[in-house]
């Protein structure tokens, strides 16, 4: 166990430093920089920005400030005497993720801290819901193979995941607030600001969640140990319970490692759609913006959650399946 | 121990534990966030890029350094003339080059000190000094010495060789004593007191900086205007802000016209979509917006609270005159006289609109636009559009395209990605294809890639459009210069370059118009670019909202606003034109108004 | 051949062994693919649902052919009609249909960008055919006064297509690297999954940006080696969907692997080829066939998503993805156009929903377990 997760860290430590170096090379081989405006900057003033963030220095330059802590200066390697070179002690490496360059009154810290706790809070209350729904309606699908409950359920699930959620969200908003008013349009801070939001992020995972538990009950009830169980009288409750939902459950682990660092990190749509103050437009607007350091910073994060959940997620697997081993991981 | 090992009963404990301290959480973070209704909302469109005056550009920056922040001059409201601001005064000498302004004695910062000259002084060329970088920078150019200051390095074997001189003696605005502040410009500029009422010459704390500065050497410039450090000038000052959701304001009690300001409150909302803040603005959340879904226009015009006006902006396609066939005056000539502006206008922007055929929009008296050739116009929509069609046809078959010639070579139609963008391009596309049977496709890019397609003249024809910075035709006609920073088209003519720089020093205004107007000409026989519309404006506003005025730059005040009550409301309300465009909607704001205390005693008064 | 040192582990004689097999070879006589195929046809849910999608995929083929309004043509002044069900009327391509005179190359003006010479044949057999009929707005029109409901059968055309080859794309390279990742195990099962780790984290948005601006700068060296924007957008789909696809497949793979029949073929002495063809991936197929099936929605959407940043259609040419994304604007208070929203949803939620059936029946029909059951 312990030799597992110090693995894992090391590797987490060699990924973390391969993904910000492909990043940090990619951010800054692509067209358009922070500057770049519709009415086109004088040379010299283009130039003054491009210094004081340090972009006229050389990529390697750039990523070695980036990720800290040196004291690089504007020629040579070291910032000596009167020199205004890069600020010793900050970097990512020490945990400081820099100045934004679209908002410019933020640190990158300071914008991950303000809307972190708003996707994850909203993620976490749609990814409760839609893991109880999805599970008791994959499991009694499962049970009930090919009734109606079974049939509706699937349709419900399909339904779920094909209809794209700014067209449930589009339409929940005219039924509970213009037609029903009883929830806030848009915006965060109350509960009930939470409520249209949080279903319809759930709703899909709901349904994925739905289908995968089907699935993997309907693999486990088929097989041996849960017949022997069954034969030997115990009661089918608990048989589902005990011994099939263990099993059932795998690919339904597998696949919240990476969807709850999803669901973590926001969603855009409907981030857009209730106006919510969250992650999840760092993404995408941050590379439209060429924002590079909020770009790098939410990269990071995703990185590390992405990475942590599935060592989770490899962990939960050794103890619902007693024949994987943690070797295998 | 692994969780399997577990009882069922522990197991069920932990889980409903683990839930409890979730929705726990949840709701406290829920309960602390619960906000008070300000006086005033208005949906400022974006999250701004920062409070800083000297660091910012755009229209949603503007907004809100206005409500924080106060230049030497304001502007009025309804004709944007500058009127005092910090400035209770100002002389101009005769050579119209030297500003001197007199300051007004009990203007103050939000931390109580008094605004001074020297802050004025320093701001300026805090702002034109090169390591603050300031994107508008040159907007002070116009001040003697400020450009080298902002530009000049050290030449090549100089120790300092590269450095930026960095001598603020050079730059000449002066502080001749603590009320008094002296300009002087290279050239007299017309619109210089237009400029200093320009959100980006507005003053900034030189105590709250250096504060900063000394607490955080390093990341001061994400601190300093942070709410509790931020210091300003203006009307309101600065309480909290969350990114992405909102900026709360409260009056500032230091500054020197609190009396005449009416929110004690102001929220300002940064939403993005624009159905979202329409929703928003339907439900109550907000009381003014500027930008609505063209596909909702047609509900709106009827209401009383939005009533687009005409304002200074062109919306046109650039041309690469420097690939054939697009280098082909004829050519452009029959891509111009096809194009569908009445029919973009009525149906696909829906908000009145008007076809431009100039470059430069109406601007009433003060200057006429050259026209280009808008081909037949005195008969019927259909035969005039038969006509043209005809036309461009020819003008085709002369370049050498058509039936008898080569085949018009397949070209693409260039914009940035946006709905309402994609729409005009599809209508031009078909109307090009219909009426001259050549073959188009679109390409759309994501911004940022779009504007260095369009750099590197790597497009046929391109989506673009102009916001005027100030009323005068210079700031269109400028653009097309050859080799010009924001020309983008590779078109250039010698006789055109000559008469945009001579009027620059032509010191008779009515013959300085009149060379801007004979390059237009040039220019749109030329055609590098087909203009397409005049924008307008979008607002959505509260009709309780009192000082709230269009204008032609689209700029608003809000230190003059204020919430009517029901009786001035109602005489609004009368003088509207029965033109089936004012149908009465909820007016938002409280029945008795909301007034300043200014206000209040007048009418009590009364 | 097989492993004598592990046989004699087992208690088997290298004869034992031979026969063993010999008689497994025999045993075989149905191939899983006629044995599947029967129980397929069983399920009559499944069964309906194929049909649906054999059909589906035929009218997106033969849009062309079909007597629908032409879903290029413009006609603004009826923007925004809403769905009116009257027979129809006579249309845009009246005056073609007058006269024979019609070329390929109007007809590919007035109709559609991306016509071969088959579709453009299409056109001119329903020409022959049909006239100049056309049926009403049955599913209303859009800002353009265009036809919903000849946009969204000519959109099936790009949002099958996508979806077809990126999942494919994603199927084939997750499914062989997932199993190989986990049945070789240890430290090469190490190196794949972190590369995917690494490969996971890196934002797809600069990927994206950064090959369209690769598109743009070498367009015609890359047009030479028949790569086009539409070719870059199956690749990043595809690329970008393979990562879960092979997490999943490892994930089952690992269960498996300590199976008694992988067990059973490792003593006998199989390739692990042999093994991952054989026998590892016959077995995660099931587990692949329902990602799959969840994959193609997302896919859908993906692509509007990326049209965004401007790779994929372009206008006119339209998807699902795009028709719903566009429509997004029209569900507002003020007025509700519903129908730009619901029919494209309706469109999109009814195939995947078939597709979701057809999955699950051919998941039960591959299962092993219920080989030679019924």
């Amino acid at each position: 166990m312990i030799r597992f997760l110090s693995r894992r860290l090391l590797w987490m430590a060699i990924t973390f430093l391969l993904v910000s170096l492909v990043s940090f090379t990619l951010m800054h081989s692509v067209k358009g920089g922070p500057f770049s405006k519709e009415r086109k900057l004088d040379p010299a003033i283009l130039a003054n920005m491009e210094a004081a963030y340090h972009l006229d220095w050389p990529i390697w330059k750039q990523y070695l400030h980036y990720m800290g802590p040196l004291n690089l200066g504007d020629e040579g390697w070291f910032g000596k005497g009167e020199q205004k070179g890069s600020d010793p002690f900050t970097g990512v490496l020490v945990g400081d993720f820099g100045p934004s360059f679209r908002y410019q009154d933020f640190t990158v810290n300071d914008i991950i801290g303000q809307s972190l706790p708003i996707s994850a809070l909203l993620g976490v209350v749609a990814m409760m819901w839609a893991l109880a729904l999805g599970v008791s309606a994959g499991i009694a699908s499962a049970l009930r193979r090919g009734s109606g409950l079974d049939l509706s359920m699937r349709l419900a699930a399909t339904g779920g995941i094909a209809l794209p959620n700014f067209v449930i969200a589009g339409f929940l908003v005219i039924l509970f607030v213009f037609l029903i008013p009883l929830l806030p349009v848009a915006g965060w801070g109350t509960l009930k600001h939470m409520l249209l939001p949080g279903f319809c992020l759930g709703l899909g995972f709901a349904a994925y969640i739905s289908r995968l538990t089907r699935t993997g009950m309907l693999e486990v009830l088929s097989q041996d140990h849960i017949r022997t169980a069954h034969a030997k009288g115990l009661a089918p409750r608990t048989v589902v319970m005990r011994h099939a939902l263990k099993g059932g459950l795998l690919p339904v682990v597998s696949y919240l490692g990476p969807a709850t660092a999803g669901v973590l990190t926001g969603s855009l749509v409907l981030e857009r759609i209730f106006n919510i103050p969250g992650m999840g437009s760092h993404f995408v607007n941050a590379a439209t913006n060429r924002d590079y350091t909020l770009a790098m910073g939410v990269t990071l994060l995703y990185t590390v959650l992405v990475y942590s959940l599935n060592a989770v997620v490899d962990l939960a697997y050794t103890l619902l399946d007693p024949r994987i081993r943690l070797e295998d991981q | 121990m692994s969780f399997s090992t577990l009882s069922p009963t522990a197991r069920a404990g932990l889980g409903l534990t683990l839930l409890a301290v979730l929705l726990g959480g949840a709701l406290a973070l829920a309960r602390g966030a619960r906000l008070e209704p300000a006086d005033f909302t208005f949906n400022n469109g974006t999250e701004v890029q920062s409070l800083d005056p000297a660091k910012v550009t755009g229209v949603p920056e503007g907004r809100v350094i206005r409500c924080l922040y106060e230049g030497l001059v304001i502007k009025d409201p309804k004709d944007l003339s500058p009127v005092p601001g910090v400035a209770k005064s100002w002389d101009i000498s005769e050579d119209k080059k030297t500003y001197t302004f007199h300051l007004r004695d009990n203007a103050s910062w939000s931390n109580g000190d008094p605004v001074t000259a020297q802050d004025f002084e320093w701001s300026m060329k805090r702002m034109l000094d090169p390591e603050t970088a300031a994107e508008y920078a040159y907007q002070l150019w116009y001040v003697k010495g400020a450009k080298a200051y902002t530009t000049e390095v050290y030449p090549e074997g100089h120790e300092r060789s590269g450095k930026a001189k960095n001598d603020p003696e050079t730059v000449a605005i002066h502080a001749l004593d603590d009320h008094t502040l002296r300009i002087e410009l290279e050239n007299p500029t017309p619109f210089f007191l237009e400029l200093m009422g320009f959100y980006p010459v507005f003053p900034v704390n030189r105590r709250a900086l250096e504060e900063a500065q000394r607490k955080w050497p390093t990341t001061w410039e994400t601190r300093w205007q942070a709410p509790g450090n931020h210091v300003g000038n203006g009307p309101w000052k600065l309480k909290s802000r969350r990114i992405n959701d909102r900026i709360q304001l409260v009056k500032n009690e230091h500054y020197w016209d609190a009396d005449n300001v009416a929110f004690n409150t102001m929220d300002i909302l940064a939403i993005e979509n624009s159905t979202t803040g329409a929703n928003v603005y339907l439900t109550g959340g907000c009381d003014f917006l500027d930008k609505v879904d063209a596909s909702v226009v047609a509900q709106l015009m009827p209401r009383e609270d939005f009533d687009p006006q005409p304002y200074q902006g062109l919306y046109f396609y650039r041309v690469n005159t420097t690939k054939p066939p697009f280098d082909d005056a004829r050519v452009r000539l029959a891509l111009s006289l096809t194009l569908p502006r009445e029919l973009i206008c009525k149906y696909v922007t829906k908000m009145g609109q008007v076809p431009a055929w100039s470059l430069v929009p109406p601007m009433g008296d003060y200057y006429t636009a050259a026209q280009a050739d808008r081909g037949a116009t005195d008969g019927t929509p259909e035969a005039n559009l038969e006509q043209n069609i005809q036309r461009a046809k020819a003008l085709l078959a002369e370049a050498g395209y058509g039936p008898n010639g080569k085949p018009f070579p397949p070209f693409e139609i260039h914009y940035n990605t946006l709905e309402a963008h994609k729409l005009i391009a599809e209508a031009i596309m078909d109307a090009w294809k219909r009426h001259l049977g050549i073959s188009v496709k679109l390409r759309n890019e994501e911004w940022k890639v779009y504007l260095d397609t369009q750099t590197n003249l790597r497009y046929d024809v391109s989506r673009a459009a102009w916001i005027g910075d100030y009323m005068d035709p210079n700031t269109f006609v400028d653009l097309f210069v050859t080799g010009g920073d924001n020309n983008k088209t590779g078109w250039g003519n010698p006789e055109y370059d000559a008469l945009v720089h001579g009027a620059v020093s032509e010191p008779d205004p009515a013959k300085r118009l009149d060379m801007l107007h004979r390059a237009e000409q040039i220019l749109m026989d030329d055609l590098p670019i087909l203009p397409i519309y005049y924008y307008v404006t979008q607002n959505m506003v509260a009709p309780r909202l009192g000082g709230f005025y269009s204008n032609p730059q689209d700029e608003h005040f809000p230190k003059f606003w204020y919430w009517m009550d029901d009786e001035e409301l109602a005489q609004k309300r009368a003088a509207y034109p029965a033109d089936g465009g004012h149908n009465l909607v909820d007016p938002h704001g409280p029945a008795a108004g909301l007034y300043s205390p200014a206000a209040q005693r007048r009418r009590a008064a009364q | 051949m097989a492993d004598h040192g592990s046989l004699e582990r087992l208690g088997l004689k290298p004869e034992d062994a031979e026969r063993l097999l010999k008689e497994a070879r025999e045993f075989k006589g149905e191939s899983l693919w006629s044995d599947a195929w029967r129980r397929l046809r069983r399920n009559r849910v499944a069964l309906w649902s194929m049909y649906f999608l054999v059909a589906f995929g035929l009218m997106s083929f033969f849009a062309p052919l079909l007597p629908m309004r032409n879903p290029a043509a413009q006609a603004p002044e009826i923007q925004f009609q809403s769905p009116t069900l009257n027979l129809g009327d006579s249309g845009y391509l009246q005056e073609y249909a007058a006269d024979d005179k019609i070329t390929s190359e109007e007809i590919v003006n007035a109709y559609w960008p991306e016509m071969n010479s088959l579709d453009v044949l299409f056109v001119k057999v329903r020409l022959a055919v049909f006239g100049s009929w056309q049926p009403g707005f049955w599913m209303g029109t859009d800002a353009m006064g265009r036809d919903v409901l000849s946009r969204i059968v000519w959109g099936s055309r790009t949002s099958i297509k996508v979806a077809l080859i990126a999942s494919l794309f994603s199927l084939l390279i997750g499914v062989v690297y997932g199993a190989l990742s986990g049945l070789l195990g240890g430290w090469v099962d190490n190196l794949m999954m972190r590369i995917v780790d690494i490969l996971y984290s890196i934002p797809f948005i600069f990927v994206v940006i950064f090959l369209i601006t690769l598109i743009g700068d070498y367009k015609q060296a890359l047009e030479e080696w028949g790569i086009d924007r539409m070719v870059v957008l199956y690749l990043v789909i595809g690329a970008v969907y393979w990562l879960t696809m092979a997490r999943v497949v490892r994930g089952q793979v690992l269960a498996l692997k300590h199976k008694e029949f992988v067990e059973a073929a490792r003593v006998i002495g199989a390739s692990t080829p042999r093994i991952l063809f054989a026998h590892v991936v016959p077995n995660v197929l099931s587990i692949v066939i329902i990602y799959l099936t969840l994959t193609i929605p997302a896919v859908m959407l993906f692509e509007a998503f990326l049209s965004f940043l401007g790779l994929g259609v372009e206008a006119p040419e339209v998807s699902w993805g795009i028709l719903a994304a566009d429509g997004t604007a029209a569900i507002n208070p003020l007025r509700l156009f519903w129908w730009l929203v619901v029919f494209p949803s309706l469109a999109m939620a009814s195939t995947l929903l078939a597709l979701n059936l057809l999955g699950d029946g051919l998941r039960d029909a591959l299962d092993p377990k219920m080989r030679g059951k019924d």
